[in-house]
């Protein structure tokens, strides 16, 4: 049997143990130091109370598994893994911050402050999935906000990685999770759709803005499987003053079918950043929950659901697209190719969503004419013609959203909204071909040149004036 | 230490050659072969002398069943094609090369792990690794920590803990996997030079000892070339088409 105990002190693969931290279900923290490291240094290891505690074992292999796999600013730093036959423990970054947990203290919290945590969280979730893992234990406790604001997930026990094998699958017959915020799916045992971790976050999110659980804290099996069939009481019933557009996006999180959720967690953190871009449906003004015959219904059609089976998944769906439209004069013929070119990705990349973005350049010396009355005319009239240039699309207002920005540097701007976005792929013009383009250096280059998605550059022949 | 596992090569040069330059690239330490290294493919001559040379360099080969039967002159129990292909073999070989293939081992073991051709349960009896049933019965016959085999020319990874029975994995090419923990892995090999698994590129994985992690991978080779010789060797023609769909 591997040796799990740990003393004071002691030092383990230059690790000294210097203080325990904390004690979990499944693990005991540690604070360490290690003479290579700067700071302080987390030292995780298994609780095993029964050698046969099967549930600690597996989720500690698990998390072995996968944490040293990840990388990014929302998770933490993995510096050592001690080998499990021998001595399982995890060494990791020591995050300075605090978990979601007290803030649940203080909850119903004001819906800005529900939306911008929400954003920090679905951020984080975008950089996970894109990883290939699910999290599966989404809640306050496994979250923390660095001292900087990202969003960090500890905690990976119950996770899933998409190319490893599962064993927490193989050991157990049990739905695995916390039971205010397991997903139907995993309600279901299956832990392949990262749909899930949406799920989750909408209960924090529905939590967060109410102060209420919206599924309850189920004791048994039975209790769970509710979630399946009812919806939760409307938030705005709650908390009137939650408005319409949080309400949309949190009952859209915890939808029973996760093909009804947001299907990317960069959707859901754009709508969170986009209040105004989020499409209204029933769900943004219901006060009260479904009526007996649509329970009746919902419980039957949960009843007839096949078993369990993962759900074909891409993190690649869904795409969010950023159009950058020049609506410069003496340039028409370019947001004309621009138009065709965009008319050709809806058309050929099933529901991706439009971020149609204009920006206005700004002169350092008369900034302040932006904010007069002028500037504001000036604005309003770019979005018009923003929104009637993409009007032959004929594209649903879900899907689209139209964003003018007021910028000095227009490259800054533009990269700065497809990152914040989680944009897939940018679209935008290049003017000209001149060689003094070059050597003054064009907005488009610059984005080519410092995006993180595709950019796709749409060039047109200039049109030849007749004289 | 970096061990890279080549599988069921059965004489198809282009496959092995993609393969081994793939897998020299990444600092490889040590080769395994897992058995059948002729059979089917049209130069076992060629992979018999490279196997046997990187032997004497420290790589360790393991016995197949088209082994014993090119090395024997034996093919009972075989199919038409398979008996055609290890009849043309026999007289491809001369006898060095016989002899090479007859001193292979049925099982060896290092470390923590076991190699073996087929179910380590019945090496000599040649049977299928293809699901969790089989896969357990050869991992009960061993207590070593890994077993690699191959033989049934399809990528595949079980794992077991003493009180669960064995799961399978579809593990996916170029995805390290690491082999933790308190379990036993069982790693089937694809095949180098004759796949079916509906992908026509070669098999083969790598074990970092070091950071406990198995890489399977796929690796696209010359296809019309291998066949071009099979055909030109007037082998079953079928083993030619074969290779084109992976099957």
């Amino acid at each position: 049997m591997s040796k799990i105990n740990v003393r004071i002190g002691e030092v383990i693969d230059g690790f000294t143990i210097e203080e325990k931290i904390h004690v979990g279900g499944m693990a005991i923290i540690y604070r360490a130091s290690h003479p290579d490291i700067e700071g302080r240094v987390i030292f995780k290891v298994p609780k095993i109370v029964d050698a046969d505690d099967a549930t600690v074992i597996v989720g500690f292999e698990m998390e072995m598994m996968i944490l040293p796999r990840l990388s990014g600013i929302h998770v933490p730093k993995v510096y050592a893994v001690g080998d499990y036959a021998r001595r399982p423990y995890i060494a990791m970054e020591y995050i300075d911050g605090e978990t979601l947990y007290p803030l649940f203290e203080k909850s119903p919290i004001p819906p800005e402050e529900v939306a911008a945590i929400g954003e920090k969280v679905a951020t984080a979730l975008v950089d996970l999935h894109r990883q290939k893992v699910i999290h599966h234990d989404i809640k306050p406790s496994n979250i923390m906000i660095r001292k900087t604001g990202e969003a960090v997930f500890i905690d990976f026990g119950l996770s899933r990685h998409l190319e490893m094998p599962d064993l927490l699958e193989a050991e157990f017959r049990l739905p695995m999770g916390t039971a205010p915020y397991i997903s139907p799916e995993q309600v279901r045992q299956n832990r392949g759709d990262p749909r899930s971790d949406i799920f989750s976050l909408g209960v924090l999110l529905y939590h967060l803005a109410t102060g209420e659980r919206p599924f309850g804290l189920p004791q048994s099996r039975q209790a769970l499987r509710t979630r399946l069939w009812r919806d939760p009481v409307p938030p705005r019933k709650i908390r009137p003053d939650i408005p319409p557009w949080l309400q949309e996006i949190i009952l859209r999180c915890v939808e029973p079918n996760p093909a009804k959720r947001y299907q990317t967690a960069a959707r859901l953190a754009f709508n969170l950043q986009h209040p105004d871009a989020v499409k209204l449906t029933e769900r943004a003004e219901r006060l009260k929950r479904s009526n007996l015959f649509l329970q009746l219904r919902a419980w039957l059609k949960a009843r007839a659901l096949p078993p369990a089976e993962p759900q074909p998944y891409s993190a690649t769906s869904d795409p969010i697209i950023v159009v950058c439209v020049d609506l410069s004069e003496g340039f028409e013929y370019l947001a004309e190719a621009l138009f065709t070119e965009t008319q050709r990705v809806v058309g050929s990349v099933a529901d991706a969503r439009l971020a149609c973005i204009n920006v206005m350049k700004l002169s350092a010396v008369f900034m302040h004419e932006a904010f007069d009355s002028e500037g504001r005319n000036k604005h309003v009239q770019r979005l018009v013609e923003l929104k009637e240039w993409a009007r032959p699309l004929g594209l649903d207002q879900g899907k689209l959203s139209f964003h003018v920005l007021e910028a000095m540097d227009i490259a800054e701007a533009l990269l700065d909204f497809a990152r914040t976005s989680h944009a897939d792929q940018i679209l935008i013009c290049a003017r000209g071909r001149s060689n003094l383009r070059r050597y003054l250096g064009s907005v488009s280059s610059e984005v080519v040149a410092r995006a993180h998605c595709t950019v796709t550059v749409v060039r047109a022949p200039e049109p030849t004036t007749s004289t | 230490m970096r061990i890279a596992f080549f599988s069921d090569i059965h004489g198809n040069r282009e496959a092995f050659d993609a393969c081994f330059a793939h897998a020299v690239r990444q600092n490889i330490d040590q080769f395994v072969f897992l058995g059948d290294l002729v059979g089917y493919g049209a130069d076992p001559a060629y992979i018999v002398e490279r196997v046997a040379d990187l032997c004497a360099d420290g790589a360790v080969a393991l016995m197949g069943n088209h082994d014993y039967a090119a090395a024997k002159g034996l093919t009972d129990g075989m199919n038409d094609y398979a008996k055609a292909a290890i009849e043309w073999t026999y007289n491809q070989l001369d006898p060095a090369r016989r002899s090479f293939l007859e001193s292979l081992l049925m099982k060896v073991e290092d470390e923590d792990r076991l190699y073996v051709h087929s179910d380590a349960s019945a090496p000599t009896r040649w049977l299928y690794i293809g699901d969790e049933e089989s896969a357990e019965r050869s991992l009960q016959a061993t207590r070593q920590r890994i077993t690699f085999c191959g033989h049934i020319h399809i990528p595949q990874l079980y794992h077991m803990t003493p009180t669960k029975p064995a799961k399978f994995f579809a593990p996916k090419p170029g995805a390290p996997i690491p082999l933790v923990g308190q379990r036993q892995w069982l790693a089937v090999q694809g095949s180098v030079g004759q796949p079916r698994d509906k992908n026509p590129s070669a098999a083969y994985s790598i074990l970092d000892t070091t950071k406990n992690e198995l890489t399977y991978w796929r690796v696209p080779y010359d296809i019309e070339e291998a066949a071009r010789k099979i055909h030109a060797a007037e082998l079953p023609r079928i083993l030619a088409a074969r290779l084109f769909i992976g099957k």
